[in-house]
């Protein structure tokens, strides 16, 4: 309220610096991501050749029709696809699932329980012994390992705990006890209601997680009918065969030049591509994923 | 020995355990909840910390853990005599500081810029954008350096070419000394949007009186937002920086595994794609595992200390 009636000179040259600063880093984060959109859908020779930088040019959606005709990169979006939905079911039901245990302060063993949870996240076994566990289960090429594994998260299971805890009256469990129900009815026909906010922001960031993640498929997989998008994007966009016949490229061949230059283009879009289904959320989870670090914060 | 007062002959321990014993009866229901979780946990966390044991031995998968020979720190001597030991260490810890000094402050900056915007159109706008990076996948960040700095069809080597500053390639991605300023301002770029959500969150709760008294004697906003707001944030920034340091020698496999090529090998090998190399495409699985284990010892003793020596400062730990 001051602040409009009484600006004194220091406060105007503050704000001014404010302003620039944020509209600064709004073009350092911003600009990046335009480029690759419009790089995506400009002639593959005028972005070869650095004519686009604002503007696209010369609208070509050659790029596209590519990707689409390569088969692997479909393969891999279904096996994504399955493996985000299947992934995020099973671990937003098994955070829910202990968090609400975990909120009951009647609970005898609970502490000791918690501890044994908490420990493994300050030290674990890491990835050899982790390896030969499975190897020894049989799952190594199994896509089920890919759903399976980091299906607990100790930290959304304190997220959602502390949710529990703070918006659930304890009461009402007594009441629900007097009318007859158990333990179980009461968590799927009370809790579970009533707990849509946190529901909303652990499958939004579940799912986000798992739709961007490579490292298991990577170690566990290697059957190229069951590999997640990540890994595709991965040989299409870090290979370094292309890098490196980049730089013996004299612009001699023309049509070697266009054939490279279409290369690019298509990384253009299947960045694209492969963001897409988060993007196209992101407007609408933006404030899940906000109330989740909120909730986290809490209790950090 | 019966306990004249009936209050506390109670609490008897046949009494305590058949009373708790109850409860548990009566809340049977909790376990069954649990029990997945708990099964998932036992299985894939306890069993490969008991399974490390392979670290102690020359493990062959046909003997087994307790068929094998052990060896007992045999393999952690050999990694610390090893030529690339010191070269892991500092590129694991060298990369882990310069993303902590780098990657740190920014946020707080961004949230302190955010929270006295005058514009709340601005300040929305900023943290739509902001934030968006944090949901980019790793894969696709490293696809953007690539394609951003290839060395004759990207943008910056065209810009510069364009502006006569270098003629020729772009060799930034296969030199070792860039690696580690592409490694941490990528991360600031993907991350402090999102890094300032929880600075913002504090700020928020910044009480306005303070801010009130503090422009009533004449205090300007860059005053207030160095003797107000900062100071206001402290224990937060404290709790970050706690768990932030214990993951110096953490660096994630992901981001270097992809940006590490032939020739900046020198500088992008860490420690956990050291493992990954050394333990599962070579199969030297007990020297590997040793490897591993004394990275998360270390990183265990780090945040530990860190914790004890802000508790000794006068701030509260994390535990």
């Amino acid at each position: 309220m001051a602040d409009t009636t009484r600006r004194s000179r220091s406060d105007k040259v503050y704000d001014w610096m404010n302003g620039i600063y944020l509209i600064a880093m709004l073009i350092i984060v911003l600009y990046p991501m335009y480029f690759i959109v419009i790089a995506s859908f400009s002639d593959p020779s005028a972005v070869g050749t650095g004519r686009v930088f604002l503007f696209p040019k010369g609208m070509n959606l050659k790029g596209y029709q590519l990707i689409f005709e390569y088969k692997q990169l479909w393969i891999g979006y279904r096996n994504t696809v399955l493996y985000t939905i299947g992934g995020s079911t099973l671990s937003v039901s098994l955070t829910l699932m202990t968090a609400y245990a975990f909120s009951r302060r009647d609970m005898v063993g609970r502490g000791f329980i918690v501890t044994l949870f908490i420990i493994p996240m300050f030290i674990s076994g890491g990835l050899i012994p982790t390896y030969l566990l499975v190897r020894d289960l049989h799952l190594i090429n199994n896509p089920l390992i890919v759903i399976l594994l980091g299906s607990v998260s100790m930290w959304n299971i304190i997220i959602t705990r502390t949710f529990f805890q703070s918006t659930i009256p304890a009461e009402l469990f007594e009441a629900a006890k007097m009318d007859g129900c158990g333990n179980i009815g009461y968590f799927t026909r009370i809790v579970l209601p009533l707990s849509k906010a946190i529901i909303a922001v652990l499958i939004v960031f579940t799912a986000v997680g798992n739709w961007n993640s490579f490292f298991n498929a990577l170690i566990y997989l290697n059957d190229r009918n069951y590999i997640p998008l990540q890994l595709v994007l991965r040989e299409i966009l870090t290979s370094q065969t292309q890098m490196m016949q980049q730089l013996d490229l004299g612009i001699v061949d023309q049509d070697m030049a266009e054939k490279t230059f279409l290369a690019e283009s298509v990384k253009y879009g299947i960045i694209i591509i492969s963001s897409l289904p988060v993007l196209c959320i992101y407007p609408f989870a933006q404030k899940y994923f906000v109330k989740g670090v909120m909730i986290g914060s809490l209790k950090g | 020995m019966i306990n004249p007062n009936p209050a506390i002959r109670a609490q008897t321990p046949k009494r305590l355990f058949s009373r708790k014993w109850f409860k548990v009866k009566e809340n049977i229901g909790l376990y069954v909840l649990v029990l997945p979780a708990l099964i998932y946990v036992i299985l894939f966390e306890y069993v490969p910390l008991y399974g490390v044991l392979i670290a102690f031995e020359n493990f062959k998968p046909v003997k087994g853990i307790w068929g094998s020979d052990w060896v007992g720190l045999y393999h952690f001597e050999r990694f610390f005599e090893l030529d690339v030991f010191w070269g892991l260490i500092q590129n694991t810890l060298s990369l882990g500081l310069y993303a902590l000094l780098a990657g740190f402050p920014i946020p707080i900056i961004l949230a302190l810029a955010l929270n006295s915007a005058n514009s709340k159109r601005l300040k929305s706008l900023v943290q739509t954008i902001t934030y968006a990076p944090h949901f980019i996948s790793t894969v696709v960040l490293v696809g953007m350096l690539n394609v951003f700095l290839a060395p004759r069809l990207g943008i910056v080597s065209q810009l510069l070419n364009g502006m006569g500053i270098t003629s020729g390639p772009l060799m930034i991605l296969s030199d070792p000394g860039s690696f580690g300023h592409l490694y941490v301002w990528s991360g600031v770029w993907q991350g402090m949007g999102w890094g300032s959500i929880i600075y913002l969150a504090a700020l928020s709760g910044v009480d306005t009186s303070l801010h009130e008294a503090a422009v009533v004697d004449g205090a300007n906003k860059f005053q207030r937002a160095w003797y107000i707001d900062l100071p206001s944030i402290l224990p937060t920034i404290v709790t970050l920086l706690i768990l932030n340091c214990g993951g110096i020698l953490g660096i994630g496999f992901e981001k270097a595994f992809l940006m590490q090529n032939a020739l900046n090998l020198g500088a992008s090998e860490v420690i956990s794609t050291y493992v990954y190399k050394v333990g599962l495409l070579q199969s030297q699985y007990s020297f590997s595992a040793a490897v591993g284990l004394f990275n998360s010892v270390v990183n265990l003793i780090l945040l530990l200390s860190v914790n004890q020596l802000a508790k000794r400062l006068g701030q509260n730990g994390i535990f």
